[in-house]
């Protein structure tokens, strides 16, 4: 197989897509299976382009597929070309591979769903959509995968509609995605204003000529493109909603993979950043306050699911924070986006696994000693817990180890924020531990956990493999390094203190994150959250990010679309209506001189007469 | 004054150029034939005679008509006095065209009861016994067909004429018929007896202006010829005052036949009381032929003094496209409506005719001179209105046509079909893209604008725009009103119906696809002679 096929990547899961959502009812009977087989097919010829890039040398891996012209006008030519190359790979590995497994394990957590085949037909588009956005090697291609995986955002979010909370979290979605999406658009006309191309190879070019100002201006919109599909702050705000959506989905979208798109696209970017340290540093702050303020929130959370999804913020921050220490950190932000894609996928399922034992109870104070009642589940979630502290050997250790490392390299506020969140993901990971698995039940009267049939726990336990063997990417031989280093570049910064001493650290501070949460919840824990501090209710209310939001956009907006009703109302419509009210008047008036009588026709008739004389007449002797 | 002391011996019989005068001399024979079968046939064979002999008629002076056109040879013909140029033929052939169609919707006797729109006896009391035996032995008019010929005959001729007299002769000749016809419907008697009393007496008043007119210019010029008076104009000669009174005089005369405003007061009464398919043919045809006859007047005779009427006429322009849309807004009644409609289409025609936009002053290479407009836009305005008229002599109650608007509610509703056709007319009138009116409309507008004439345009489009409210008025009431217990039926058309809105429809259609063709043809048409 060669390169030349790889838009069969995306070509296969989109057209099983369109297969089962165009095709109705006939495809409820075997719409799960064909919809597992397309990732699958996808993965595997993944595998096949990945292992013919590593037999190549470094300087040939990258291919560009020239499909053919998409659009052309004026001198604007666009073409729809797809790229290959070590970063995209690794993309299309981590989504057809951990999508397979959600896939797998779909089938047996929608078993009972009669939307079924609905929903796979969906998480083919959303597949289909993220390969585009990662392959495509033009931005404004890119952003058309950007928009399918915000569309299958939004349908999957609103999978159940019929309940409120996940239709509006799907349109909270996609609002706050719009947002993000002005600021790609925005780029990609910026691009081909200043480049007339927005290609990858006319824009990374030509970046190095840009001018500052114009470079920071890109910078900080694609950083705002970011910001919405990786749920940065300040647009944070609907990834917590986003969790009515079915557990696959937060598994998949929210937490392996859509959401890391925003990373992608600032690595991506890199030759943009390269000019321009303020949007860089924008990047890094970005990337940090999220890191903590994910963290924050996943400490309050109750709802399992919304403490994970706290913790997905706070680990893409960790990610983006990378991606803005620049070539000291793309290779970093990239594994570390790969590690979190195994070890969060691999508790969002676990969390989908307890929730489908506890009759769908998503409130961790139900919960309690279900390590007996869930061996498979509680193990691999296990793993996915040690996997995020950063526990050696797991994958987390060496992903995130070495993010702390480069901020501290970087600036110690920075690097001392870092280490921080990793003591919080201590506290919060411990909390989601002790309170889902250990502890007195404190189940409702009718549940009775269960593990989960085997469709559920294999990808279960693939997952757990790979969140401990993971790390193996850096530590055999920092493979990753030597693959990336030639598309995004790679240099070493010193820290201040040797990498041993600053593990040492991490470590400690991870362990007294673990002791606080081990030593507060080590008491019995209610069923109705208590009222809690301030600083609790503060965290419950995510930040009052939503109370933010309402008060200075959604509220002013309201009011504005008042006033402009009412201006419609009142101004508009009032003079259209007096008009045609005008116009109506004298059209009675009027009326009233057709009165029947032949005689004023004729009258009028000589009155005119007389005028059209007249007038002649007059022209002539003015 | 020579001319009466010429010796009789030099008296030269005239000279008739048969072969470029034969349309026009075909319909005339034809009308006579007509007459005579009337007089001789047994009274069951006349309406197929009657019907053949017209159409038969028609179609061979139309395809005379055409060869004409093909072999490109402009003359005038018959001593100066008919002028056979390319506008007099495009005229002739569109006339010839409105013309078959109308006669088709004059044949139709099965939306009543076997019986045409026509009374059984004109001359029969309304509502006395001798009516209702007539209806009862089915007697019909089928002198309607001559008279049609006859007009149409007046009508091709007065687009042709060289010369006032003959112009007042042709006036006469289609006006006369037309009287006539306007007086006969079958149902509604006596107000279709009033329409046609007050279009003769308001159009006898109208002659009268003309005739007066005719004879200051005479006085002015010392000759009827359209190209003696264009001369006398060029050498400057005569008294101006004589002249301009003249020329308003007979402009007078000639936007009465036009409907201009404010000589326009005729108009809804008769259109609303003549019967329909004679109303369609008049709003189509009278319009056509009265303003080639303007157009060649004022372009041909008068076109030296255009800077002492061009004013007069743009104020008539304005107000006849301002009062046109505006006092349509209020009517009820579908044909008073139609009226105004077609007062305010004679003001965008107006736009185009003092636009002036002629070769040589303002018009570009292969850009639109005022007579093409003005024959595109004819042409663009004959056919849907003509198949409007059709449409609405097919909804009916117990009393013959239900006009009032009322009754129109919730026909989409009743007759998905055909109240989409009407509303395509109607579109058509608004000059939606897409139909006929629409490149009529931007033809007229362009016409004016490379005439210099913007102001004029900027009227015409905001009065456009008052016009499309009562034209979508109508679509609204017929397709999102509720259709009322009582509602009038919609009768079943026989094919002669059926034909005449089906002309209209496509050629409204083809006419908003591709225009190309016709507005080509219209171009070649090219200029009057003299």
């Amino acid at each position: 197989m060669s390169h030349e096929l790889t838009w069969l990547l995306v070509a296969v899961p989109a057209v099983s897509a369109a297969i089962l959502l165009l095709g109705g009812k006939a495809t409820n009977a075997w719409g799960h299976l064909l919809g597992t087989l397309a990732p699958v097919i996808s993965f595997a010829f993944g595998v096949v382009l990945f292992f013919q890039m590593r037999g190549k040398s470094d300087g040939e891996r990258s291919e560009t597929v020239r499909l053919f012209e998409w659009f052309s006008v004026g001198h604007i030519k666009v073409d729809f070309t797809l790229l290959i190359d070590p970063l995209s790979i690794l993309f299309v590995l981590l989504i057809t591979g951990v999508g397979s497994l959600i896939h797998i394990y779909s089938i047996g957590y929608m078993e009972h769903d009669e939307r079924r085949r609905r929903f796979f037909g969906f998480l083919n588009l959303f597949i289909a959509s993220m390969l585009l956005l990662v392959l495509a090697a033009d931005y404004l291609l890119v952003f058309v995968g950007w928009e399918g995986v915000g569309l299958a955002s939004y349908l999957l979010i609103g999978f159940w509609q019929i309940k409120n909370s996940a239709a509006v979290a799907a349109k909270k979605a996609f609002v706050v995605n719009r947002v993000g999406d002005i600021g790609l658009s925005l780029a990609v006309m910026s691009m081909w204003a200043l480049f007339g191309s927005s290609a990858f190879s006319t824009v990374n070019a030509g970046a190095e000529h840009l001018s500052k100002t114009w470079a920071t201006l890109l910078g900080l919109m694609l950083l705002l493109a970011a910001c919405g599909k990786s749920a940065q702050v300040p647009l944070q705000s609907w990834l917590l909603d986003a969790m009515e959506g079915p557990t696959p989905v937060s598994a998949l979208i929210h937490a392996a993979t859509m959401v890391t798109a925003g990373v992608y696209l600032v690595v991506r970017s890199h030759a943009i950043y390269a000019v321009t340290d303020a949007a860089s540093t924008a990047v890094v702050i970005v990337g940090t306050v999220t890191a903590l303020a994910g963290a924050i929130i996943g400490c309050a959370k109750d709802d399992i699911k919304k403490a994970l999804a706290g913790s997905t913020m706070s680990q893409i921050g960790y990610m983006m924070l990378a991606a803005g220490l620049g070539p000291a950190g793309y290779v970093f932000a990239i594994f570390h986006l790969l590690t979190h894609g195994f070890f969060k996928a691999n508790m969002f399922l676990g969390a989908g696994s307890v929730m489908h034992g506890m009759n769908d109870d998503v409130n961790m104070r139900h919960y309690g000693a279900l390590r007996s009642a869930m061996k498979v589940t509680f193990v691999t979630f296990g793993f996915g817990y040690l996997a995020i502290l950063g526990i050696p050997p797991f994958a987390g250790f060496f992903s995130k180890d070495k993010i702390i490392e480069a901020a501290f390299a970087d600036n110690i506020v920075i690097g001392l924020c870092a280490l921080l969140g990793a003591g919080i993901t201590a506290f919060y990971m411990t909390r989601v531990m002790i309170m889902t698995f250990f502890g007195k039940k404190r189940w409702a009267e009718d549940v009775h956990p269960h593990e989960s049939p085997k469709v559920m726990t294999w990808p279960l336990i693939i997952l757990a493999a790979l969140s401990l063997g993971g790390g193996a990417l850096y530590f055999a031989g920092h493979w990753i390094v030597d693959w990336l280093a030639p598309i995004v570049g790679h240099e070493e910064e010193h820290a201040p203190l040797s990498a041993t001493v600053m593990t040492i650290i991490t470590l400690a501070v991870v362990a007294v994150g673990i002791a606080i949460s081990v030593l507060m919840y080590r008491r019995d824990i209610p069923r109705e959250a208590p009222a809690g501090s301030p600083i609790t209710t503060f965290a419950r209310r995510d930040l009052y990010g939503d109370a933010l939001n309402e008060a200075l956009f959604m509220r002013p907006g309201q009011y504005l679309t008042r006033t402009l009703v009412w201006l419609d109302n009142r101004g508009i419509d009032g003079l259209v209506n007096g008009l045609a009210a005008l116009f109506g008047g004298l059209s009675g008036r009027l009326r009233r001189f057709q009165t029947g009588f032949v005689r004023s026709y004729a009258l009028s008739m000589v009155f005119g007469a007389a005028f059209v004389v007249v007038a002649l007449l007059a022209v002539r002797l003015s | 004054m020579s001319a009466m002391l010429l010796p009789l011996a030099d008296f030269t019989a005239p000279k008739i150029e048969y072969n470029e005068l034969a349309p026009l001399l075909v319909v005339f024979g034809a009308a006579c034939v007509g007459v005579l079968a009337e007089a001789f046939l047994p009274r069951q064979l006349r309406h197929l005679v009657q019907l053949t002999i017209t159409v038969v008629a028609v179609v061979v002076s139309g395809v005379l008509t055409g060869m004409l056109m093909n072999g490109k040879k402009e003359i005038i013909a018959a001593q100066g006095a008919i002028s056979v140029d390319g506008p007099a033929l495009f005229t002739w052939l569109i006339l010839l065209a409105l013309t078959l169609i109308s006669v088709l919707l004059f044949a139709e006797r099965s939306v009543d009861g076997g019986l045409s729109a026509f009374a059984g006896q004109a001359a029969a009391v309304p509502g006395s016994e001798a009516e209702r035996e007539g209806t009862a032995a089915r007697i019909e008019h089928t002198e309607v067909f001559p008279l049609t010929l006859f007009a149409v005959g007046g009508m091709m001729l007065f687009a042709a004429s060289n010369d006032l007299l003959v112009l007042f002769v042709a006036l006469e000749v289609f006006s006369l018929p037309l009287y006539l016809l306007c007086g006969l419907a079958r149902r509604r008697r006596l107000i279709s007896q009033e329409a046609a009393m007050k279009y003769f007496l308001l159009g006898a008043f109208s002659s009268a202006f003309l005739l007066f007119g005719i004879a200051l210019l005479y006085g002015y010029a010392g000759t009827m010829s359209l190209g003696g008076i264009s001369d006398a104009l060029s050498t400057d000669t005569g008294n101006d005052t004589i002249l301009l009174a003249g020329t308003g005089l007979l402009g007078v005369g000639l936007l009465f036949k036009v409907g201009g405003v404010p000589f326009h007061s005729w108009t809804p009464d008769v259109y609303q009381g003549a019967p329909t398919p004679v109303t369609g043919f008049m709003a189509a045809c009278t319009k056509i032929a009265a303003f080639v006859g303007l157009m060649r007047v004022f372009y041909v005779a008068l076109g030296g003094s255009r800077w002492d009427w061009a004013p007069m006429m743009w104020i008539v322009a304005i107000l006849t496209m301002v009062v046109g849309s505006i006092v349509a807004i209020t009517q009820t009644d579908v044909k008073r409506m139609l009226a105004y409609s077609s007062i305010a289409h004679a003001g965008f025609l107006l736009t185009a005719f003092v636009g002036l936009a002629q070769a040589g002053s303002g018009v570009h290479n292969g850009g639109i001179t005022s007579t093409q407009a003005v024959l595109f836009y004819l042409v663009s305005y004959g056919f849907p209105t003509i198949g409007a008229f059709a449409v609405v002599t097919l909804v009916r109650d117990a009393g013959g046509e239900a006009t009032h608007l009322s009754r129109w509610a919730g026909l989409g509703k009743k007759s998905p079909l055909l109240a989409g056709i009407f509303a395509f007319f109607l579109l058509s009138f608004a000059g939606i893209p897409l139909t006929a009116g629409f490149t009529g409309k931007w033809a007229v507008f362009s016409a004016a604008w490379t005439g210099g004439a913007w102001p004029l345009v900027v009227v015409a489009v905001l009065s456009s725009l008052v016009a499309a409210f009562f034209y979508v008025r109508v679509i609204v009431l017929m397709f999102f009103s509720d259709l009322p217990a009582d509602s009038p039926d919609v009768a079943l058309p026989g094919w002669q119906t059926t034909s005449a809105v089906a002309l209209g429809l496509a050629a409204t259609v083809v006419l908003g696809l591709v225009p190309g063709p016709v507005l080509d043809l219209a171009a070649r048409a090219g200029e009057f002679i003299r």
